[in-house]
């Protein structure tokens, strides 16, 4: 291990860095929204949760760079720690002394100082006893924080899992209890009543989670692993090509029940959680194959969505306002997809040159365009401007009106099913081939034979028709539609989940769907600050791992390349 | 094979120009239209024109922060409508508390000069802040990374303002000295206007002769020529890029107070958005990369959005033009990206990268 040299000004400055986070997490209004929601009472909430996370991350970074042994470990955190308090001090004695308060504005201009988060930072206490108990609980959870990382990984790894899961259960609490809710003969209520005071865990609920988790997870990794690791050990690669082994199928049947069981089991809310999740992962499969699969960077997807949604909107209503056609759902979905596919080609010929950095821009003005045309009275007599379509036809399958979340749910399913099998044949395919081979350079798969028309226009029909299946069965779902849900920021969503999961990787768009449009469904009451989570996500995602969680082979190698090349010449180097 | 690729290539380029002929003639028609049926006077043209001068020499502004990182880096800074919101959100509260002590109604123009500042100053820092931790790890990252990041920049800037200013709309005050109108030419026009338009102009006349004059603008120019021979030549690539950024983070904090004098009103975190791809367009109206085009691009899309929804969207016939006023700015955009992506002026450098 090399030497690890630093002075106390390296600490001081990570100290620095720390307390901008924590100040920033406060001015920002974070802290004091997060504070209300109580994770473990009467003690805990996510804004304690939050206000030492910023103290957490930085002194993982420091003592991962500076400490070799433990003494040292212990000495930057408690240093680290402590630094990191300074803002946030400063902060409340400019917000509460009258003096400066009357000179400077301050909180007339940050609306998120108030005296509640002065409150939170001095841990309700008088300004300097509150300071110096935030300085020392600092500096304590900084040596927690220096031990926590230089323990051994067997007892690291069930604390985490532990601490995860606690934190986890307790800040879904409501979740958890409207699953425990649907439980047969009022055991799961009883549960959730044992665990749970106001929607938060109980110390002693909290410690016996904690405790369970820790234990198995400990149990289990003291057990030697055999060479097959546990769990689901199929692909998708495997269902579409190999064939399935008998513990394969088994496990198969078990996630096949528990999709189809899973909006009984979980409610309505939930279902209209999953049924959202369905929708972003439609849309996400089929902006993967523009983005993904042939490197067309298109900010403009969401039109597709939109055309998709207003064609079934304009083909099934039947008010008298919009003089719909008044087909059913079944009869107008084909032509959603179509009038998706024809404008996935029509605004797809003009931008057949560009790639790119303009290519993203062109699309973007697309998108803009088309939701402008749609809240604009010139197109009123169609589309409803600004009023929308309304009274969109629920679907009818089998004399069963779908109209409910757990309905929609099976329809969302199905579609995404049937589009991520089209999507996996496709990859596979010469198409898809041909898609990858445009990707990775124009000119020499121009070279090779590819027609690059034909195979672009392909991409971008497919990703549109897969979008406007999803819009078609949102519009079916909402019942109303207005210009302004087909904004910017639902191709943004589409885009950051294929990036978050991975690019070009199928179980990545369905991973990016659930974290990306899942918890912050299930965290609403922060929606305020869903952007700002994404936009930090993206940022941090591509400056750590730019190929995402679960990466596509390709892309992986590809972002990769400068260090393998390194490797390989080292290789080649030693070798001759 | 060749051929056989060529001929599919020119049907699409068949199509491309049959597009270009029906939007050549859709816009005489609306044109024509307009000026037979005498609508309005000159004197709600000239409105219009002095209108869409000064909103385009704010978008001038804007637009040389695109063209100057573009011509360095060869990048699309997409969050460079966040540094101009930043610039112009923060200075709302200290026009706010000029006009409430009277600074701002007793010495007008040192207020708007402070004013100035302060929003260039906080531009740049967020200018430098952005290049510092969401461009520079990624410099030699493939292409796309960086444009990801600069979304994700985009929507964390907004919603940090948001989180700091609160969600509200906010109003830049009135500035009494700037309310009257002058006489120019036989029209009448309001001076803050002309003001905002030769403060403008001023600005970017000595951005230019700082490129073309001072040895750091010659840097910038030989790191846009060529990277590599300009580091062996013993230019700080680092520092021209920061420099860059810095520029182009003050222009757009300075472009945040005219807008507000302009329209005072719609000051909020979302406010960028718009003006940032507008002034992307202008910026590729005049060729990426090229300064005075930059200027020039920003003009004309000023006017062609000004003008553009009474004298081409009312001869058509489409009922409340003035609802797509963005729509035809975006579909300059598009028409000028398709069409003529390197722009009025442009050398051809969207050849160069890719």
């Amino acid at each position: 291990m090399e030497e690890k040299t630093y002075t106390w000004r390296d600490l001081i400055n990570y100290g620095l860095l720390g307390s901008v986070v924590t100040l920033y997490f406060g001015m920002i209004g974070m802290l004091e929204l997060f504070d209300e929601r109580i994770l473990i009472t009467p003690f805990l909430s996510l804004g304690d949760v939050l206000l030492f996370s910023g103290v957490i991350g930085i002194v993982f970074f420091a003592v991962n760079k500076f400490a070799s042994s433990l003494n040292e470990a212990f000495k930057v955190g408690a240093v680290v720690g402590a630094v990191s308090a300074i803002f946030p001090i400063v902060l409340s004695f400019i917000a509460t002394s009258e003096l400066i308060a009357e000179q400077f504005v301050i909180r007339d201009v940050f609306v998120s100082v108030t005296d509640r988060l002065v409150e939170i930072y001095n841990f309700g206490l008088e300004p300097i006893v509150g300071s110096l108990v935030l300085i020392v609980a600092f500096a304590i959870v900084g040596v927690l924080t220096a031990l926590f990382i230089k323990t051994d990984p067997k007892i690291e790894r069930p604390l985490l899992m532990g601490i995860v899961l606690t934190l986890g259960i307790g800040l879904f609490s409501e979740n958890v209890t409207q699953i425990l809710g649907n439980l047969p003969a009022g055991i799961g209520r009883s549960i959730s009543r044992l665990l749970f005071t106001n929607k938060a865990l109980t110390i002693v609920s909290a410690l016996i989670i904690f405790l369970l988790t820790a234990g198995i997870t400990y149990w289990r990794m003291r057990r030697p692993t055999t060479g097959e690791s546990r769990g689901f050990n199929f692909s998708f690669e495997d269902i579409s090509n190999r064939g399935l082994n008998r513990a394969q199928m088994i496990q198969l049947a078990i996630v096949a029940v528990v999709l189809l069981l899973l909006p009984w089991m979980v409610g309505s809310f939930l279902s209209q959680v999953l049924f959202n999740v369905g929708l972003f992962i439609l849309m996400g499969l089929g902006l993967n194959i523009v983005v993904g699969y042939a490197g067309l960077l298109d900010l403009g997807y969401v039109a597709f969505f939109a055309f998709g949604a207003y064609t079934m909107g304009i083909l099934t209503t039947a008010t008298s306002l919009n003089p719909g056609l008044g087909l059913n759902f079944w009869t107008a979905l084909p032509f959603a997809i179509l009038i998706a596919v024809m404008f996935g080609i029509i605004l797809g010929v003009p931008v057949l040159n560009m790639r790119g950095d303009y290519l993203a821009i062109v699309t973007l003005g697309f998108g803009e365009i088309i939701r402008i045309l749609a809240l604009s009275d010139w197109l009123a007599p169609v589309m409803g401007g600004a009023q929308g379509v309304l009274k969109i036809a629920k679907p009818v399958f089998f004399g069963v009106e779908m109209g409910s979340p757990e309905t929609m749910y099976y329809m969302v399913l199905a579609g995404s099913l049937l589009v991520g099998f089209v999507a996996i044949r496709l990859r596979d395919s010469r198409l898809g081939r041909q898609w990858m081979a445009m990707r990775e350079d124009e000119d020499v798969a121009e070279a090779m034979g590819i027609n690059l028309v034909q195979t672009k226009l392909m991409a971008f029909a497919i990703g549109a028709a897969f979008s406007g299946l999803a819009g078609a069965i949102f519009s079916a779902r909402v019942n109303n539609i207005f210009p302004h849900s087909f904004n910017l920021l639902i191709s943004i969503n589409a885009l950051s989940l294929i990036i978050v999961g991975g690019i070009g990787s199928i179980p990545g768009v369905i991973i990016g769907a659930l974290v990306l449009v899942g918890l912050p469904e299930l965290l609403r009451e922060f929606s305020e600050y869903r952007l700002l989570m994404y936009g930090i996500l993206l940022i941090v995602m591509m400056l750590v791992r730019p190929e995402g969680f679960i990466p596509a082979e390709i892309y992986k190698r590809e972002l990769r390349a400068d260090e393998e090349t390194e490797t390989e010449i080292e290789a080649q180097v030693t070798s001759s | 094979m060749l051929t056989r690729t060529l001929a599919r290539l020119s049907w699409v380029d068949l199509i491309l120009r049959v597009f270009q002929i029906i939007a050549a003639i859709v816009i005489v028609i609306g044109i024509v239209n307009v000026f037979r049926s005498n609508t309005y006077t000159s004197n709600q043209w000239a409105t219009l024109v002095f209108a869409g001068l000064a909103q385009g020499s704010i978008y001038a502004l804007i637009a040389l922060g695109y063209t100057l990182v573009y011509g360095i880096l060869l990048m699309i800074n997409f969050a460079h409508g966040e540094v101009y919101m930043a610039g112009a959100f923060s200075t709302v509260f200290l026009a706010g508390y000029f006009s409430n002590t009277g600074f701002l109604q007793s010495s007008p123009i040192l207020a708007i000069i402070i004013m100035i500042i302060f929003a260039a100053a906080v531009s740049t820092a967020i200018a430098l802040l952005l290049e510092r931790i969401a461009y520079r790890p990624l410099r030699n990252a493939p292409r796309l990374i960086p444009l990801i990041t600069a979304i994700g920049a985009s929507f964390t800037l907004q919603y940090t303002f948001r989180g700091l200013y609160g969600a509200e709309f906010k109003s830049y005050p009135q500035v009494p000295a700037l309310s009257g109108t002058v006489n120019v030419i036989g029209f009448d026009v309001p001076l803050v206007q002309l003001v905002v338009f030769f403060a403008a102009v001023g600005l970017m006349i000595a951005l230019y002769l700082y490129v073309e004059r001072t040895k750091s603008g010659k840097a910038m120019r030989a790191v846009s020529e060529d990277k590599d021979v300009a580091r062996l030549m013993g230019i700080d690539i680092d520092r021209v890029i920061v420099t860059t950024f810095a520029l182009g983070g003050a222009l757009a904090g300075a472009a945040g107070v005219f807008n507000g004098l302009f329209r005072p009103q719609g000051v909020f975190f979302f406010m960028g958005f718009f003006p940032g791809i507008k002034a992307f367009t202008a910026a590729v109206l005049g060729g990426i990369g090229n300064i005075p085009g930059a200027m020039i691009g920003g003009l004309m899309l000023g006017l062609i959005e000004s003008l553009g929804p009474n004298s081409i969207v009312e001869g058509l016939g489409i009922p409340s033009a003035n609802q797509l006023k963005d729509a035809i700015a975006f579909s300059v955009l598009v028409l000028i990206l398709i069409y003529r992506p390197q722009g009025i002026f442009g050398e051809r450098l969207a050849e160069k990268k890719a």
